[in-house]
């Protein structure tokens, strides 16, 4: 794929003076904990998103909060950009490096310091991987419930950093809902602590602004997570649609129904199939749509909403219903869902992964005007999405060394996202902006807007150092993307610093 | 029929004129919580006729309501629909309004079974200190575009920004409810309540008034009875009275104060009630503390303090002190860069939070 520079010159504007930026930080950090030369910085030079590379001036890898807060002051003082980094696995770039700044790994932070079953809490550092919470928690019948797809490598830092959700966030909450307490180091060096294992805790929800902020507000560098104990029973059941149509129906007749299911998962017949192909689930191919549905609680409750369920799904003119019977048939069902993505990666040599979020009445009307954009760009989507909170998941097939392609793909991506804004949805349920999604932001937000965020981003990082480029557009981006109104070839407000 | 009015244009030119002017402005709904927080000062910015549910789609679990639309015209709305405010906002005295019930950020029993104000928080639409309407956040479950400023408003006090338009996730209402009361004492609250919770039991409320513990369940009819049967414990008879008492503060508690102040201290799960002199209600299953008393406020403070919370100065005593639990230095100069990020002239309900904010 090919290499251009994803940065504007706005956001590039630092003097870095590198050889005395290394002299400065060298004795700060452990021998192997500063990386200059070109092979070891390749290795961060990307994250989940692996169009996009770019490589650091750095790589920094503290090992104590010390170290990571005196990187962050030397690099205040020294004016340099700082993108941290958990696992690399955004999907939307959020992670990726800045050609004039340091990249800041927390990888080193991977201790679990806690785990408190009498108060279901989890004392974690952000290097731990999300899973990796749970299988500590297993043994007291606790687990943490945000189950983003990449679970098994992702780090909770970066599930902080963008808000991550799952195929639970239906019933048990987003990452906002599910964490106490952080402590962030901000680009000043001030360690704060914000939220409280108490309900709340004193003056602005501080702890609500800062998950999903994309690492531009400063360095988170602990977590207290909320355990949740497991599901006493789980049900899970599959429904065969004859058009997408009746599936989206049916979701929102399941939702005003008064069930809330633990997950609501829908598929389309490409998925299907790409699925089946992989590892034979035993799922309807003939369907037009897939619906899968768990269920999760008490005995009594669970066996009332499954009847329930079902009925509802007859109604809605499901063509086959099965509930698994035991765990190995849940599993199974679920399976094919999981390894939907490998299994699309089969279908094409690169696919793109899209992540908008639509009120779930739109939902048929969005598919449709989806595989007309797609019939268009001359390219093939795929759809995997959580239905249940209209989370959108369009995977756009294409191949990468064909001329123009990915530029095909990308705009078919931006023209997605456009038309979730148009319905009354959002660019990113679950992804993050990060670099992937910058120009839609110009649709999404008023210039109003993002000056607010922009105000609001300089409480925190006066300078602009912390991730610069990434999550809120500048206002000289939005008017080349053409999604500005520019009056008289003059930007709104030009007194103010676009950064 | 409801009245339903637009006043955003109104409002903004309003809060412009003022932010010219330099003129702090008191933002004003019903009033009915103008107790609480530090003493309100400015012209009065009122907000009750902004109101009107702008949209209601029962299969979305989403709800829209402009600010001024008071809390009860939304719970006839839901209940016709069998949906609810998972959050119990509290009323008090009178007609309290959506948007107070977001700026003050305060919920009912059913707190920590369900979500908190915020949780359950998916956009606003509000006007900032310079008179800019500005909207964040939208109508969809998940969605992480720009910082999250919707949930920041949530008990800001109206010092970020005025409230226009709110849009919240609802949950369905539940099938069936019942209230028991059970001879144990407070100091087992949490313990039973987790119990509870892990077999299955679906409460949705514990509360503990000194005397006995009162558990609440909710959720289909079948799991009530289990959870009944789990229990034991006396059927409580005028309970849906007594959850409303409890979250409006009409309690005999509540209502037969003396000179002594209402103070509201959080706890993390499992912390021991705090060692402080007076009459308490002992709420959330061990976590929200209503306090009588007439302690000095640094006592009460420290003592939230060293059990891992902190305590309101909820009603009386002097409101020009503080009444929220003083912020470290790091955080109040943070505090103020924010307030100032979105109200630079000072003028929305100053020094209503903190006094420099």
């Amino acid at each position: 794929m090919s290499e251009r520079s994803l940065y504007r010159p706005e956001d590039t504007r630092f003097e870095v003076d590198v050889e005395a930026l290394i002299t400065r930080l060298r004795p700060l950090l452990p021998a192997e904990g500063l990386i200059t030369h070109e092979q070891g910085r390749r290795a961060y030079e990307c994250d989940g998103l692996a169009a996009y590379k770019q490589l650091p001036l750095l790589v920094a890898s503290p090992e104590t909060v010390d170290q990571a807060r005196a990187v962050l002051r030397i690099c205040a003082e020294n004016r340099v950009p700082v993108v941290a980094r958990g696992s690399g696995t955004s999907l939307s770039g959020g992670a990726l490096p800045h050609p004039q700044g340091v990249l800041l790994s927390l990888a080193k932070f991977n201790r679990i310091k806690e785990i408190d079953p009498h108060r279901r809490i989890a004392r974690v550092e952000p290097g731990v991987r999300n899973l990796a919470i749970s299988e500590a928690a297993a043994p007291f019948g606790l687990y943490y419930a945000p189950d983003p797809s990449s679970q098994i490598a992702c780090s909770i830092g970066g599930n902080i950093a963008e808000n991550a959700g799952g195929v639970h966030c239906l019933k048990y909450g987003l990452t906002v809902h599910n964490v106490l307490q952080l402590t962030l180091l901000t680009i000043e060096g001030d360690r704060i602590t914000l939220g409280s294992l108490a309900p709340e805790s004193p003056g602005y929800d501080l702890l609500a602004l800062v998950t999903g902020s994309e690492g531009m507000l400063g360095v988170i560098v602990e977590v207290v997570v909320q355990l949740l104990p497991n599901p006493l029973t789980k049900q899970v059941l599959m429904a065969s649609f004859p058009t997408v149509e009746a599936g989206g129906h049916a979701v929102a007749a399941i939702i005003a129904g008064g069930v809330i299911p633990a997950g609501l998962e829908m598929m389309d017949r490409p998925a299907i199939q790409a699925a089946e192909d992989f590892i034979q689930a035993g799922y309807d191919t003939q369907a037009a749509a897939l619906l899968i549905c768990e269920l999760d609680g008490g005995e009594a409750e669970v066996n009332e909403q499954i009847r329930k369920v079902e009925s509802i799904l007859r109604e809605q003119g499901a063509d086959r219903i099965r509930v698994a019977r035991d765990d190995a048939e849940r599993a199974r069902f679920w399976a094919g869902r999981k390894a939907a993505f490998p299994a699309v990666g089969r279908l094409a040599p690169d696919y793109y992964c899209m992540d908008g979020t639509i009120p779930r009445k739109h939902l048929a009307q969005v598919l449709k005007r989806i595989s007309e954009l797609s019939a268009a760009q001359g390219l093939r989507t795929v759809n995997v999405f959580h239905a249940g909170d209209g989370n959108l998941h369009p995977l756009i097939l294409f191949d990468g060394n064909r001329p123009g392609e990915l530029e095909r793909a990308e705009a078919l991506g931006g023209q997605i996202l456009e038309l979730c804004v148009e319905v009354g949805g959002t660019i990113t349920g679950e992804h993050g902006v990060g670099m992937e999604k910058i120009d839609q932001m110009c649709v999404q937000f008023r210039p109003e807007a993002l000056e607010q965020f922009y105000a609001v981003k300089a409480a925190f990082d006066p300078q602009g150092l912390l991730n610069p480029g990434k999550a809120i557009p500048t206002l000289n981006r939005c008017a080349e993307f053409g999604r500005l109104h520019v009056r008289r070839g003059e930007l709104p407000h030009p007194h103010i610093d676009r950064f | 029929m409801h009245t339903s009015s637009d006043l955003t244009a109104e409002i903004a030119e309003q809060v412009r004129e003022a932010s010219g002017a330099g003129l702090a402005l008191e933002i004003r709904g019903n009033a009915t919580k103008r107790f609480y927080g530090r003493q309100a000062r400015g012209e009065p910015l009122l907000l009750t006729e902004h109101r009107g549910i702008v949209s209601h789609e029962p299969s979305e679990l989403v709800l829209t309501a402009r600010s001024g639309t008071p809390l009860t015209e939304l719970a006839r709305r839901l209940a016709e629909h069998n949906q609810m405010l998972a959050f119990e906002p509290p009323s008090f005295a009178g007609e309290a309004t959506l948007g107070g019930a977001i700026a003050a950020g305060l919920a009912g029993p059913r707190r920590p079974f369900a979500g908190s104000v915020r949780d359950m928080v998916l956009g606003v639409r509000i006007v900032n200190g310079r008179g800019q309407v500005l909207q964040f956040g939208g109508q969809v479950m998940k969605n992480v575009a720009g910082y999250d400023l919707s949930r920041l408003m949530v008990g800001a006090l109206g010092t970020l920004g005025v409230i226009l338009e709110v849009s919240l996730k609802l949950l369905p209402a539940p099938q069936a409810e019942q209230t028991l009361t059970v001879n144990e004492p407070a100091a087992r609250i949490h313990e039973l309540t987790e119990q509870w919770l892990r077999t299955g039991v679906p409460v949705s409320a514990a509360t503990h008034d000194g005397t006995r513990l009162y558990v609440r369940l909710s959720g289909a009819a079948s799991s009530v009875a289990f959870g009944k049967r789990q229990i034991g414990g006396q059927n409580f008879g005028p309970a849906e009275r007594f959850w409303r008492e409890l979250r409006d503060h009409r309690l005999a508690f509540f209502t037969c104060r003396g000179a002594e102040s209402l103070w509201r201290i959080v706890l993390p799960p499992a912390a021991p009630p705090p060692d402080l002199p007076g009459a308490w209600i002992n709420d959330w299953a061990g976590r929200q503390i209503w306090l009588r008393t007439d302690a000095e406020p640094a006592h009460i403070r420290r003592e939230a303090q060293r059990l891992g919370g902190h305590a309101t100065h909820f009603r009386g005593g002097d409101r020009t002190m503080d009444v929220f639990q003083p912020l470290d230095a790091p955080l109040l100069r943070l505090h103020q860069r924010l307030k100032h990020a979105f109200d630079p002239a000072g003028i929305l309900n100053p020094g209503r939070l903190y006094a420099p904010l």
